[in-house]
C-alpha cells in the first residue's frame, strides 16, 4: 500500500447543512484527506454520510462552515464549482450511466466535451481504461446490457477516464448483486494501490480494514469516530462507535 | 397449408367463444369491405379526381411553374431513398447490417406495385404517368446506391442525412415561392396537398425547438422563467385552436416582426406552430420527468456544464421517451391544418371543397372524402412508421435483432 503525503487534499471544517424543509443534515462535520489516502466512511443511514462527501464535489450546497479541495475553496461561484468536478469523480450507488451511449462514449463524453481532447486520442485511453477494469470487451454494448457489476466498473472507468486527483464512492456495491460486489472491490483495491485519492463511504467492513488508511464513523451529521483501521475495529474510543460496529459486525 | 390452418385455428377458433367472436368479426369485416369495395369499383365515378389531380396536389399554382414542384417533389425523393440506404448503411454498432432486410423488401415492392399501378389506374396523362415511375424509379436508385456505397463515407454520411433535409427544407421554400432569380408566386396561389403539408411541415420545425425550450423553462429554477412558460402553455392549451386562427388573422400582424407575418398563410402557420409548441411542451416535460435525476448528477460530475448536460444527456433520453407522444402531436397538427379551410385557406380540405361545390361535380362528395382520408392516412401512416423506426434505433435496450 502506498503511504499518503502530507498534502492537503481534502479540507472540510466544520460543514453545516439544512435542507429547505429545515432538516439539518450536517451539523458541524470536519474531515481532512491527504494525497493518495484512502478513507472510508462508514455510519448509520441517515448519518449524512452521503450528504457530506457530495458536498466535496459541489453536489450539494452547505450553509456553515468551510471546504478546500486540492486548493480550490468551494463556494457559489459557478467557475469555481466546474473547476472542483474536474479534479474529482464520483461513483454513484447507482452507476448512473448514460443509458443513450455506449460503454465507450460513457467514457469518452466528458473529455473530450470538457477537456477539449481528441476523441481518437480519448478512445485509447478509454480502452486502456477498459481493459483495466476487465470489460474491454464489452465497449461496444448499452449499459443496460451488462451486469450491475459491469456497469459498476465502467462507471469507474468513466470517472477516471478525466483523470481526476480525488475519487469519491458513494456507496458503490449497496446496490449489487452479492456476487457481484467481489468483482468491484478489486477494481477498487488496485486503485488504492495507486497515487489516487479516495474517499470511499460503504458498509464494505474488509474493505475498509484491508484498504483504507483511515476509517471515520458518522452519525447524526457529525464526525465521531477518525482512526486507522485496526484501532477503529479493535478498539475504538467512542460508545457509539461500538454500538455501531455491534450492530454491522 | 396446413401449417396455415394449425396457425389460423390456435389464433382464432381456439376456444368456443373465440370461435364465436371470430366468426361475427370477419363476417362485419368482409362485410363493410365488400360494401366499400363495391361502391368503388362500380358506382364511385373517379372522374372528378382524375380531372382535378393537380388542383388537389398544388392548387391554384400557375401552370408555368409547376415544373419546380416537379422538381421538389424529385429532390425530396431522392433525399428519401438517401437517408433510408445510408440508415441502412451505418446500422447501430450493437446491430447488425444488412442492405435489404425483410422489411425493406417489403416496403419497396410496395412502393413499386403502387407507384405503377396507381398512376395508370387513375387515367392519369401519359407524361405524368411517366413522371411517377421515374421518381419511384429514381427513389430505388438512390436508396440503393446510398446503401451499397454509403459506408464508404465513414460517419459523415450519417451527418450528412443531418443536413441535408434542413438544406433542402430552405431550397424547397425558395422553389415554391420564388426569389433568386426565380418568379415570385405568392403564397395566395398556393394550395392543396402542398399548402397542407408546407403549413404542417413548418409548424413541426418550428414548433420542435420551442415547445424544448418551454418544456426546459417550465422545470427551470428561475421563477419568471417558470411562470412565463407555464402561463403560455396553460393559455394555448385553454383555447380552441380555430379561435386561435382567427385571432392570429387579426392581431398577428401586430406581434411579429415586419416582413414575417404580411401574408394569410404565414400567419396561419404561425399561429399552428405555436399552438402545437405549447402542447408539444407537455409531452417533452414528461419526457424529462422520466430521466432519472442521477443522470444530471453524474453529468454534472463529470465536469458538463448545465447546458452541456441538458444537451448531450438529459434531452437525448427525454426525446426518446417523449418522442410516440410528440409524433402524436404531430400527426394531430397534420390533421389539424384542414381549420385553415375555415379561414379561407385552399387547403387540402379547401381545395375539395371548392370542387363539390362545382356543379359538373355535383353529388361526388363520397369520391373527394375517401381520397382526403387516403391522403391524410399517407402522411400520418409515414409519420408514425418513421418515428416507429426511430424510436427502435433509439432503444437502449433493444438486444440485436436478426434482420
Amino acid at each position: 500500500m502506498s503511504q499518503p503525503s502530507s498534502e492537503l487534499m481534502i479540507e472540510a471544517r466544520a460543514v453545516e447543512k439544512w435542507y429547505p424543509n429545515g432538516f439539518q443534515a450536517l451539523r458541524g462535520a470536519s474531515l481532512t484527506v491527504r494525497r493518495g489516502e484512502v478513507v472510508v466512511i462508514m455510519g448509520p443511514s441517515g448519518s449524512g454520510k452521503s450528504t457530506f462527501i457530495r458536498t466535496f464535489n459541489a453536489l450539494e450546497d452547505f450553509q456553515k462552515g468551510s471546504i478546500t479541495v486540492d486548493g480550490i475553496v468551494l463556494s457559489n461561484d459557478l467557475r469555481n464549482i466546474d473547476a472542483v468536478r474536474r479534479e474529482v469523480g464520483m461513483v454513484f450507488q447507482q452507476f448512473n450511466l448514460f443509458p443513450h451511449l455506449s460503454v465507450l462514449d460513457n467514457l469518452t463524453l466528458a473529455p473530450v466535451l470538457v477537456r477539449k481532447r481528441p476523441k481518437a486520442e480519448v478512445e485509447k485511453q478509454a480502452w486502456a481504461l477498459l481493459e483495466r477494469v476487465g470489460i474491454a470487451e464489452q465497449a461496444g454494448k448499452y449499459p443496460g446490457q451488462l451486469s450491475g457489476g459491469q456497469q459498476q466498473r465502467v462507471a469507474i472507468a468513466r470517472a477516471l477516464c478525466m483523470e481526476p486527483r480525488i475519487l469519491l464512492f458513494d456507496e458503490p456495491t449497496s446496490s449489487l448483486d452479492p456476487e457481484m460486489v467481489r468483482e468491484v472491490l478489486e477494481v477498487m483495491q488496485n486503485l488504492a494501490a495507486d497515487d489516487i485519492t479516495m474517499v470511499v463511504v460503504t458498509h464494505e467492513v474488509k474493505f475498509a480494514r484491508h484498504v483504507a488508511h483511515r476509517v471515520v464513523l458518522m452519525a447524526d451529521g457529525e464526525v465521531v469516530e477518525e482512526a486507522e483501521p485496526e484501532v477503529f475495529f479493535t478498539n475504538p474510543s467512542h460508545q457509539r462507535t461500538r454500538r455501531f460496529l455491534d450492530q454491522i459486525l | 397449408m396446413k401449417r396455415l390452418l394449425r396457425r389460423l385455428r390456435a389464433e382464432l377458433f381456439a376456444t368456443r367463444t373465440d370461435a364465436v367472436l371470430s366468426v361475427v368479426l370477419i363476417s362485419l369485416i368482409s362485410l363493410a369491405a365488400f360494401g366499400v369495395l363495391r361502391w368503388a369499383f362500380t358506382q364511385a365515378q373517379w372522374a372528378v379526381i382524375r380531372v382535378n389531380s393537380t388542383l388537389f396536389a398544388v392548387g391554384r399554382y400557375p401552370v408555368e411553374q409547376q415544373w419546380r414542384v416537379w422538381l421538389l417533389t424529385a429532390l425530396l425523393v431522392a433525399a428519401s431513398g438517401a437517408t433510408w440506404g445510408l440508415l441502412r448503411a451505418h446500422p447501430r454498432p450493437d446491430r447488425t447490417g444488412v442492405l435489404w432486410p425483410r422489411n425493406d423488401r417489403i416496403a419497396a415492392t410496395l412502393l413499386v406495385v403502387l407507384g405503377l399501378w396507381r398512376p395508370w389506374a387513375m387515367g392519369l396523362t401519359v407524361s405524368i404517368q411517366a413522371r411517377w415511375w421515374g421518381l419511384v424509379a429514381l427513389l430505388l436508385l438512390v436508396r440503393w446506391l446510398a446503401g451499397r456505397f454509403g459506408r464508404r463515407f465513414g460517419p459523415t454520411g450519417l451527418r450528412l442525412v443531418a443536413l441535408m433535409w434542413p438544406v433542402l427544407y430552405l431550397v424547397g421554400m425558395v422553389l415554391i415561392s420564388g426569389g433568386l432569380g426565380l418568379v415570385t408566386v405568392s403564397p395566395s396561389e398556393w394550395g392543396g396537398l402542398m399548402l397542407t403539408l408546407l403549413a404542417s411541415s413548418f409548424a413541426i420545425l418550428l414548433c420542435f425547438p420551442i415547445g424544448v425550450l418551454l418544456a426546459l423553462g417550465r422545470r427551470s429554477d428561475l421563477p419568471l422563467l417558470r411562470w412565463g412558460s407555464v402561463l403560455y402553455i396553460e393559455f394555448i392549451r385553454g383555447a380552441p385552436l380555430i379561435t386561435l386562427l382567427f385571432l392570429g388573422q387579426n392581431i398577428l400582424g401586430f406581434l411579429l416582426p415586419g416582413g414575417l407575418a404580411p401574408e394569410r398563410v404565414w400567419r396561419a402557420a404561425w399561429v399552428l406552430t405555436f399552438f402545437a409548441a405549447a402542447y408539444l411542451a407537455e409531452a417533452v416535460r414528461s419526457g424529462l420527468a422520466a430521466v432519472p435525476q442521477g443522470q444530471l448528477e453524474a453529468a454534472r460530475s463529470l465536469g458538463l456544464s448545465h447546458p452541456k448536460a441538458l444537451q448531450h444527456v438529459v434531452l437525448p433520453q427525454a426525446l426518446r421517451v417523449a418522442l410516440p407522444a410528440m409524433v402524436g402531436q404531430f400527426i394531430s397538427l397534420l390533421q389539424d391544418t384542414t381549420l385553415l379551410s375555415l379561414i379561407g385557406l385552399l387547403e387540402l380540405l379547401g381545395t375539395a371543397r371548392t370542387v363539390m361545390a362545382n356543379p359538373a361535380f355535383l353529388g361526388r362528395n363520397g369520391e373527394v372524402y375517401l381520397t382526403l382520408a387516403v391522403l391524410f392516412w399517407g402522411c400520418c401512416a409515414a409519420l408514425g412508421l418513421g418515428s416507429r423506426a426511430l424510436e427502435r434505433r433509439l432503444d437502449p435496450h433493444a438486444v440485436p435483432t436478426a434482420t
